[in-house]
Parts: C-alpha cells; sequence; structure tokens
C-alpha cells in the first residue's frame, strides 16, 4: 500500500485517497473551437509508461483536496507531491 | 496409550499437563508445550498423508513453516478447516485431525495406484492427458481429478469467528526473534525507538533453542529468555509470538497474521481468532533465519526421512526421539549437531557424510562420543513403504559420479541435512535484489530498494559471534537514526563451535539398473526425472519450468524444494545457478486465512448501512427494506399477507388516484455557493442556467467529458449565491468529487464552494392529486397555491414550528412536492404528514412502487443512465444547450452519437398484455433466428403500469425513434421467455405532462 505525503495533512496510507489519471492532461478552454485529433488526445489518449509519471490523487477520505503526485510506475517510488495549484518544476 | 519414543527428560513441554487428542479416530496422549506434529511422533506416528499426485504414504518432514507434507483437516469447537500444518498446529485439549488427500484411509489408499500409473502421469500431464474427447472434460476427467486431488476440504458453514485488523505504525519492525532479531531489537529499543518484534513461533529464540552455543555465559536459550523478559517490560516495545510477517508491500508497508486463538480449544470471549496486522515501519530488520535443504536421494519422501534440524527440535524443544535406529546423511556439520543430540539421550546413530574428510570441533566432538562416521558415503535409496526400515547406502567417488557397492543398513529414520538456504522470501518481496553467493550455495540479499536490511541467518551469515556483532550494531545505528539517542549496548561474548566448510553436493546419482523416485518437491511430487522431461521438452526459463512441472508451487512454495530445482535445471542446462535465477518470491510468504484478510467486513459489516431519520417508522410500519447503495430503503410497506407486487401496486394506484408519500432522503445533496455558483452549474450542466431566478429550481443532466450521462437532478436556486443540488443516491459521491476536480484543477478561478449536505436533511416526497390539499394543511400559512407555488417552484414554510423547504417537483409524474427539514426533525416531519394526511387517505409507497410511477411516465433513472448512454438516448436532447459550452459537449459531435439510426428510448407492452418482461431482456426482430440473434436494444425497466393495467417496460433499443408500432421480441433465455411485443412511447401516462403542472 502506497504511503503518499499529502500537501495538506501530511503522510497518509493509499486507501485515504482515489486514483485521477495524468495529471499533465490539460483540457481544452471552453468555447473553443478543437479539432477532433485534440480532443481525442483528451479524453482518450493516455500513455502507459513504465517510469516517473506525474499523476492526480485525491484525498477522498481527508481533506478532499486534489494534489499531483510524481510517481515511478514501475517501482511505485513516490518523488514529489504538490498542491492542485502548485508549479511543477 | 503410550509416548514410546518422548525422553525422559529434557524438552520445553510441560509434561505436568497431558493432553488427549484424537488423530484419524484414534486418541492419543501428549503434552501441554506441543505441536501436533511432535506428539504424534511421540506416539511412533508417522504416516499423516498421501502425496498430491502419486498419493505416496508421506509423514513429517520438518518441524515447522517449511513442512511441505503434514497437512491435516483440523476439527475445532464444531468447526473445520483444511490445510493446517501439523508442524505448527499446538496441540490443545479434545483437538482432533485428520490425514487429506487419501480415500478411504490413510492406511488403505486407492489413489495410490497412481503410484503404479506414475509412467502416465510425468511433469506436464494436465497439459498432455484428459484431452481427448473434448466432451469428457466436464463430465468425467474434471470431477475425478476434483475428487482425487486437493489438500482437504473447506467448511460451508458460517464461519462463527471473528477476525480483526490493526494498523501500527514503529520505527522498527524486527522479522524473526532468533539472535539477529533479539541483538537488533535490543539495541534498538535501547536508544528508545519504538520496536515490533515478531516470531511465528509460540516459543523466542528461533535457532537458539537447539543450538549447544553459549552467549555471555549462559546458555543461547536463556539468554533469549532474559532478553525477551527485558523487552516486554520496554514501553517502547511490542513483541508478539504466533505472528507471521508474511507479506512485504509497497512504501514498507508490511502484514502480519497473529493467531490468538489456534492454540486453545475454544476462542475466549470477545477475543479474535486472528488479527491481521498492517504495519508501516521506518525500518525492517529481516531476521527470518535459514531453512535447512534436503540431499536428494531414492524415495526421499518415506516417512521417516526428514530434515536433521528438525530431528534436532523434535529432541530439543518436545522431548521427542523421531526413530530409535537413526542414520545422518548430511554434506556439513550440522549433521553431526543432530546425531550429538541423539547420543546424548543413549541413542547410537550412524553419520553417513559425502565429505572425503572433513575436519571441526563439532566433528571431533561426535567423534569423542564414538559416534559411528562414514565419510565418503551417500544413502542411495530409502526402504520401506509406509515407514523407513532400513537404507540402501553406499560409498562415493571423488568426482561424486560413481557409486561403490550397495550395503542394506537396519534404521527406522533418515535425517538429512543438505546446508542451509536462507530465508529471503521478505526482502525478495521487497524489492530487493538478491545476489547469489557461491561459499553458501544460495541466494542471499543484495541491493536494497526500500529500508531494508537483513541480518543472520538470512543474510547468509551462519557465525554466531558475527550474527550478533553485525545485529546490535544494525539495531543501534539505525534507530539512532530515528531517536537520535546512542545507548551503548554491551556485546555478550560467545561461544560456539567452529564449522568446517560444506560440500556443494545435493544429489545421488542413481545406480546402475535401478529407477527411484527423487523427489525434488515434496508436496507436489516433482521429481528429479519431470525437471528433465521439462528441459527435454525445451522449457528454459525457470518460471516456465516452475509451472509445468509444479516445482516450487502450492503451499509451502517450494521451501525446501527451490534451490535442488534450481541446481538441476542448472546441471542439465550447464549454467551457473545464478545465470538460471530463481523465481520469483511473492505473498504471503505462508497461506493466511482468508477470514483474517477479510476480517469484521463480513456480511452487513462489509460496507456501511446508512438509515435514513424515519428508519424506525419505516420499521414499525411492516416496510420491507432494499439495499440502494449503503442506504436502506422501504421497498414497500406490508399489509397482511401482501406480496411485494400487490403491494407496490397498491401504493403506486393510491399515488395515482389520492396522495403517497416517499422517503427521499437518500438522494445527494450538495451545497454550491459563491458569486460564481451560476456559471459553475452553467458549465457542469448541458442545460442554461445563468438566468435561473431565486426561488425556481431547474432539472439539470450532467455529462462525463466522453458525453456519457454522468447524473441527473434538480437544483435549487435559494438565494443569490446559492444552491442546492440534488443528484442520484448511487452517484452522490461522485459527483461531489467531479465538481470538486473541475473547481480545483480546471476552473480554480471560479469562486465557488460546494459541500455535501446529504446527511443534513431529510426529504418527503408528497405526491398525487390530493397532494396539493395536505401540503395546505401541512403549511396553512403559506400561499401554496398553482399561482404561489408553481411547477418547478421553491419557498421555505413553517411545518409546526419547524423550518422547512419545500420544492414542487415530481419524479411520479404527479402533481408532487418534496419537503425537507432537518435531519433531526425528519420523523416529526414524517408523522405529521401521515397525521395530516389521512383524511386524504395518504399512504407511504417504497422504491418498488417509485419505480413503477416513473416508469410509466418515462421518466430515466440509473437502469437508463448505466454509464453507455448520452443525452439523446435518453430523450433528454431538449435539455442539450447549442448556444453554451460545457463538459462532455464536444464529444456529442462524434459520429456515432449522431449517427441516423442511435438508439433511444422506448416503452415495451407485451402483446398478450399479460406476460411481464424479466429486464436485462434482449430485442430481436426474429425469434427463430440461429444464435447469435442480432440484438436490436435491451429492457432497462418493467413494471406494472397501475394507469392501464398491464406489463409495461422501459427499453433502450437501435433507431427507436423510428420503431414506434413496430412489433418485436423479448428474450430472455436466463427466464427461457420468448415475449412477442410492440413498441411504444417512452412517455406511457400523460405524455404532456399536464398532471405535473395541474
Amino acid at each position: 500500500m502506497l504511503y503518499i505525503n499529502c500537501p495538506h495533512c501530511g503522510m497518509r496510507s493509499q486507501n485515504e485517497f482515489s486514483y485521477g489519471g495524468d495529471a499533465s492532461v490539460k483540457r481544452p478552454e471552453l468555447n473553443k473551437e478543437v479539432s477532433d485529433q485534440e480532443w481525442d488526445n483528451f479524453v482518450y489518449n493516455r500513455k502507459s509508461l513504465r517510469g516517473k509519471h506525474l499523476e492526480l490523487w485525491q484525498h477522498i477520505s481527508g481533506c478532499r483536496q486534489w494534489i499531483k503526485v510524481e510517481r515511478d510506475t514501475g517501482t511505485h517510488e513516490i518523488f514529489r507531491t504538490f498542491k492542485a495549484d502548485e508549479e511543477v518544476a | 496409550m503410550t509416548q514410546a519414543f518422548r525422553i525422559e527428560n529434557g524438552g520445553l513441554i510441560n509434561k505436568d499437563r497431558k493432553l488427549s487428542f484424537k488423530f484419524n479416530g484414534k486418541t492419543y496422549l501428549g503434552y501441554e508445550g506441543d505441536t501436533l506434529a511432535s506428539a504424534l511422533l511421540a506416539n511412533g506416528v508417522h504416516l499423516v498423508g498421501r502425496s498430491f499426485k502419486y498419493h505416496r504414504p508421506r509423514g513429517f518432514f520438518g518441524a515447522g513453516v517449511d513442512e511441505p507434507y503434514a497437512m491435516v483437516q483440523l476439527y475445532r469447537n464444531g468447526e473445520t478447516e483444511p490445510n493446517i500444518k501439523a508442524t505448527e498446529q499446538e496441540l490443545f485439549e479434545g483437538l482432533e485431525a485428520k490425514s487429506v488427500n487419501c480415500w478411504p484411509s490413510v492406511n488403505f489408499d486407492i489413489g495410490a495406484i497412481n503410484n503404479f500409473l506414475k509412467i502416465f502421469l510425468p511433469a506436464g500431464f494436465y497439459y498432455k492427458t484428459f484431452m481427448w474427447p473434448k466432451s469428457f472434460w466436464y463430465r468425467i476427467y474434471e470431477p475425478f481429478i476434483r475428487k482425487a486431488a486437493g489438500l482437504g476440504v473447506a467448511s460451508t458453514k458460517h464461519d462463527k469467528e471473528r477476525y480483526e485488523h490493526k494498523y501500527e505504525y514503529c520505527d522498527l519492525l524486527i522479522a524473526g526473534s532468533g539472535p539477529s532479531g533479539l541483538a537488533s531489537a535490543y539495541a534498538a529499543a535501547k536508544n528508545g525507538a519504538k520496536v515490533i518484534l515478531a516470531e511465528d513461533k509460540p516459543r523466542f529464540g528461533g535457532s537458539l533453542l537447539t543450538s549447544d552455543v553459549n552467549i555471555g555465559n549462559q546458555s543461547g536459550k536463556d539468554w533469549a529468555e532474559g532478553i525477551i523478559a527485558e523487552l516486554k517490560t520496554m514501553p517502547n516495545v511490542v513483541v508478539k509470538n504466533r505472528s507471521q510477517i508474511f507479506g512485504y508491500y509497497d512504501h514498507n508497508m508490511l502484514v502480519m497474521s497473529e493467531k490468538v486463538s489456534d492454540h486453545l480449544p475454544a476462542t475466549k470471549k470477545y477475543h479474535p481468532n486472528k488479527r491481521l496486522w498492517y504495519i508501516r515501519a521506518k525500518e525492517v530488520l529481516i531476521s527470518s533465519g535459514s531453512i535447512e535443504r534436503p540431499i536428494v536421494f531414492g524415495n526421499n519422501d518415506t516417512p521417516g526421512v526428514m530434515l536433521s534440524s528438525a530431528a534436532k527440535e523434535y529432541l530439543k524443544v518436545y522431548g521427542v526421539l523421531v526413530g530409535k535406529k537413526p542414520l545422518v546423511f548430511t554434506n556439513n556439520d550440522s549433521g553431526y549437531e543432530t546425531a550429538i543430540e541423539f547420543k546424548k539421550h543413549g541413542v547410537d546413530p550412524i553419520v553417513l557424510d559425502t565429505r572425503k574428510k572433513p575436519e571441526s570441533e563439532i566433528i571431533d566432538e561426535a567423534k569423542n562420543l564414538g559416534i559411528k562416521i562414514k565419510n565418503s558415503y551417500v544413502v542411495v535409496a530409502a526402504q520401506g513403504y509406509k515407514k523407513v526400515k532400513s537404507a540402501d547406502i553406499a560409498s562415493i567417488s571423488e568426482d561424486k559420479k560413481q557409486l561403490g557397492e550397495i550395503e542394506n543398513l537396519k534404521c527406522d529414520c533418515i535425517c538429512v541435512s543438505g546446508f542451509w538456504t536462507p530465508t529471503i522470501h521478505l526482502a525478495s518481496q521487497s524489492g530487493n535484489k538478491t545476489k547469489f553467493k557461491e561459499e553458501i550455495d544460495a541466494f542471499v540479499p543484495g541491493q536494497s530498494k526500500q529500508n531494508e536490511v537483513t541480518l543472520g541467518a538470512a543474510n547468509g551469515v551462519f557465525s554466531l559471534d558475527e550474527t550478533l556483532k553485525t545485529s546490535f550494531k544494525a539495531g543501534s545505528d539505525l534507530s539512532k537514526k530515528i531517536t537520535e539517542n546512542d545507548n551503548e549496548v554491551a556485546i555478550p561474548n560467545v561461544v560456539e563451535k567452529k564449522s568446517s566448510q560444506h560440500d556443494k553436493f545435493w544429489c545421488v546419482p542413481l545406480p546402475k539398473g535401478k529407477n527411484y523416485k527423487r523427489f525434488l518437491d515434496f508436496q507436489n511430487d516433482v521429481a528429479v526425472s519431470d525437471v528433465e522431461i521439462a528441459l527435454r521438452e525445451g522449457y528454459r526459463s525457470i518460471e516456465h519450468v516452475k509451472r509445468y512441472t509444479t516445482l516450487g508451487m502450492a503451499t509451502d512454495q517450494g521451501k525446501t524444494s527451490n534451490l535442488n530445482g534450481l541446481q538441476l535445471v542448472s546441471e542439465i542446462e550447464n549454467k551457473v545457478v545464478p545465470a538460471v535465477g530463481h523465481t520469483t518470491f511473492r505473498p504471503p510468504y505462508t497461506p493466511v486465512s482468508i477470514g483474517a484478510i477479510v476480517g469484521r467486513e463480513v456480511g452487513k459489516h462489509s460496507k456501511p448501512t446508512r438509515k435514513s431519520p424515519m428508519h424506525e417508522w419505516h420499521e414499525k410500519n411492516n416496510s420491507v427494506f432494499v439495499d440502494a447503495g449503503v442506504w436502506l430503503r422501504p421497498r414497500y410497506y406490508k399489509k397482511g399477507n401482501e406480496n411485494l407486487f400487490e403491494a407496490s401496486k397498491r401504493e403506486a394506484k393510491n399515488v395515482r388516484t389520492n396522495v403517497g408519500v416517499c422517503d427521499v432522503t437518500t438522494l445527494g445533496k450538495i451545497d454550491v455557493k459563491g458569486p460564481d455558483a451560476a456559471e459553475l452549474l452553467n458549465r457542469v450542466y448541458t442545460n442554461a442556467w445563468l438566468k435561473l431566478p431565486v426561488g425556481k429550481a431547474r432539472y439539470g443532466v450532467m455529462l462525463r467529458e466522453d458525453g456519457i450521462v454522468m447524473d441527473d437532478g434538480t437544483t435549487t436556486r435559494i438565494s443569490e449565491n446559492h444552491y442546492h443540488m440534488t443528484t442520484t443516491t448511487a452517484q452522490a459521491a461522485n459527483v461531489l468529487s467531479h465538481l470538486e476536480y473541475y473547481l480545483q484543477l480546471v476552473w480554480p478561478e471560479l469562486n465557488v464552494n460546494v459541500v455535501s449536505t446529504t446527511e443534513q436533511w431529510a426529504g418527503a416526497a408528497i405526491a398525487g392529486p390530493k397532494s396539493r390539499d395536505l401540503l395546505q394543511k401541512l403549511f396553512p400559512n403559506s400561499d401554496v397555491s398553482n399561482e404561489g407555488l408553481p411547477f418547478m417552484g421553491y419557498m421555505e414554510g413553517d411545518l409546526f414550528g419547524v423550518k422547512a423547504r419545500i420544492f414542487r417537483i415530481s419524479f411520479s409524474g404527479e402533481l408532487a412536492y418534496e419537503v425537507n427539514v432537518e435531519s433531526d426533525y425528519g420523523n416529526f416531519m414524517w408523522e405529521k404528514i401521515i397525521e395530516v394526511g389521512e383524511e386524504f387517505n395518504i399512504q407511504p409507497y417504497g422504491t418498488e412502487a417509485l419505480s413503477t410511477l416513473r416508469i410509466e411516465m418515462g421518466h430515466v433513472a440509473g437502469s437508463e443512465l448505466d454509464g453507455r448512454t448520452i443525452p439523446f438516448d435518453n430523450a433528454l436532447e431538449g435539455l442539450v444547450s447549442k448556444k453554451k459550452d460545457f463538459i462532455g459537449k464536444r464529444s456529442l459531435e462524434r459520429s456515432a452519437f449522431i449517427a441516423e439510426d442511435r438508439q433511444r428510448i422506448v416503452g415495451v407492452v407485451p402483446l398478450d398484455k399479460q406476460t411481464s418482461i424479466p429486464e436485462g431482456s434482449h430485442l430481436v426482430k426474429d425469434d427463430k433466428a440461429p444464435l447469435p440473434n442480432p440484438k436490436l436494444g435491451h429492457i432497462s425497466a418493467s413494471c406494472w403500469s397501475v394507469e392501464y393495467d398491464n406489463p409495461f417496460s422501459l427499453a433502450i433499443l437501435k433507431d427507436g425513434k423510428n420503431m414506434i408500432g413496430q412489433k418485436l421480441f423479448a428474450m430472455s433465455p436466463l427466464k427461457n421467455k420468448v415475449i412477442p411485443v410492440e413498441i411504444v412511447s417512452s412517455h406511457y401516462v400523460d405524455p404532456k405532462g399536464e398532471r405535473v403542472r395541474s
């Protein structure tokens, strides 16, 4: 079970969180012309990569904040966590 | 009954307390502190079971968790449990056990014929035989194999025992209480670290209980007892026996199963049977020791052949001789230690050593005691069927290829030692890259991935002196990092006998003309010849060889067989062992009860049960409940002998003619507040929200980004910046997360807060033509006329002194209202509605009537919004704004979603107006068409229309828009029904929606 450092609450077990997918995906702006390809990339197409991955988690049984977690999908090592509005350098 | 193999003095058992127990129906005596295995051996019982494949007689091979054979079916306190290792099961008064995998009895087992058919049961026989004819598999082969195979029978009764889960955090978790575990725990505890020390056996001390060593001028055993006694007094230390750490998971999370009650005749009141510990440790010290490995020779599975360390443990811990004419077969000094123990208790052993001229202090001691030793000798084969009677032995050449003349030697047990295999399971599970250590012919932990250190024998260190030094230091160093204390602990001096190098010999060659089975894996009956076949057939990867032959599989996971299997593969392949590599170690290390893993989350406890504030009233009024998500909702209120069908029909009819009241507390409720609340709703819902006036409600549909309907519900503008959103019962949590996602990540500039208020409000839907009259009586000071409170209107009211919210919304399609009060007043509200409603013939109605009402109105619910439909499919396209953008809008342009023949909701009526259509039935054009019959749609919901008094269903049908009036068939192979039907509009009752506005 992963041990995730919630930037708001501190170290918490994985069972307090729910997974939210790739954090690098950006929703196209509202009311903007979007090509089929762009929209498909946003809704469906995801890289299933092995290695460092920036992903979203929500601390549903805690502060209910969405956070960003930098994690290795192969080893499950967690490198850093960020608040939703924090810039990932 | 005598215990003929029990020695007079010695052993750690309590001879003052005799225990009687039954094995295969026969009564025996043992002592407190025995295991089932030691007590049986004390009574001279060696035959405990039959082997898995050939049904060969099997006895005891080990004395603990490594045991491959001695699995029994246990009977305790009216319950039974299979797959219990006799070597681990502690004896208690009245214990009953039976052999498994034998029929009709362990002494005469019909399956043993497989032993003579073994030529037909080679490696991979599962894949090769029973393949033809195909139809025989289900009828003949599979049931036969099922009856013949298996290691016991699971109980079919409900388990009365309780199992607990516990979460724990600590600085150092130490797995195993042998010398390295004790030393590191002690040093860490002295530095003030929070320590958990776990031992799988009932007694602490590990190898110190059986080894002849001296630590700090005491015996190893006394030293261990002293350390444990002191650790137990320390508040920062938890010591746990009967506790097996069986899994090492991500981020230093380990799981331990504590057997709280298995050693007792019955579980004590309020005690669990087992307790599962989830332990998050900062540092983990693995001191799991090592397991002796066998030397492979002919018929090495005969009862009476066992590990020499096990024989020593039975003697020193349990005071039991495993034989009175023992033969010790060894390639290292450990065998001599066992021989010395036998000799000390007046039994003359013979030692066969594969080495030519070994020299060490231990061997000198054996010689001085007058023990007979034969060097460069091996056991070629054990003789005897149900018990060892003698051994064929022979000298062996220096290259270990040629056997000398075979001699037969009488003996009643063969104690075998092929050196030691470190127990690296936990380290390997943690992700540690193991490495092969040439000097000990075994793998040891290498590069750590998590915060884990392996110590002592588990790390391939067999010298006690070195083990203690490194373990004290590890415990001290690791705890210092955490507590910043540095309390020195004096390292005691150690007296131990030095060992000489072991012989890298592991398998005795077959003598000419003999074809003995030489077993590698005892639990699965995998012999040397099976692995040879697998390699001959082209299997190369050790993982494939494992799966083809079943080597190292099953409940013991190859604890005694893996390395010998690797040796064989590497020899045939002409590779070195590290190049072959070992198979992956996976949790659990040893079998864990399913009950322990499930814990208390069983039956009604598997999820929380939520009840509305009116629950007690429902109960008192004969409600029959149904699970709705985690809520319990009244399904119907039973009157007299009514069944579900009759009651729901009565309730629904009363709504259509008079007035009914339904508990709608379970609906999800979300408060949406802030200056940008309208903007958020406008982006979340498909329809327009910016112009909704205060005091008005609106129905809305929300989509996922892929265009699929996520949820629907009404949202009401309570005040300028305050909206009250409702969701379906099932989607409440998901919708809240959905809103939080967009507010926190996508549109953080929106100034809005959302919070769940589901539990804060109790809700009652009042529906039916007389509902306004009732409402007026409930709120005499409010104007609830059609003008004062029009359809989709909202107002606050005073319900006999309680503040209430009144919404004029309808799910039933009738003139209807929903009244909300704060939860604590829920019951008050409900009783007032029933009391005042009496003159209008009010009746409560449950979810079944609720469904009937909504189905015949064509209102969609969860069975239509099933994660596969878009607004059009549900006839909700009128709610999709063309002017503004919203979540999921772009997806609605997908070609499949705008196809001419897109699926759509329709009504379905059986032609005979009698036969109810099962939900899930497929709609097809031709009921006689060959399978697979093309499916045009499916029945999503069915009811008995109270308006027309005939069955009515909703369906999602391909090209539904153009199918009205068509005749199709509803087919349900599950219910074996074919029903001719007609497609009608989904709005079966009041298609113009006049009633809700009346």
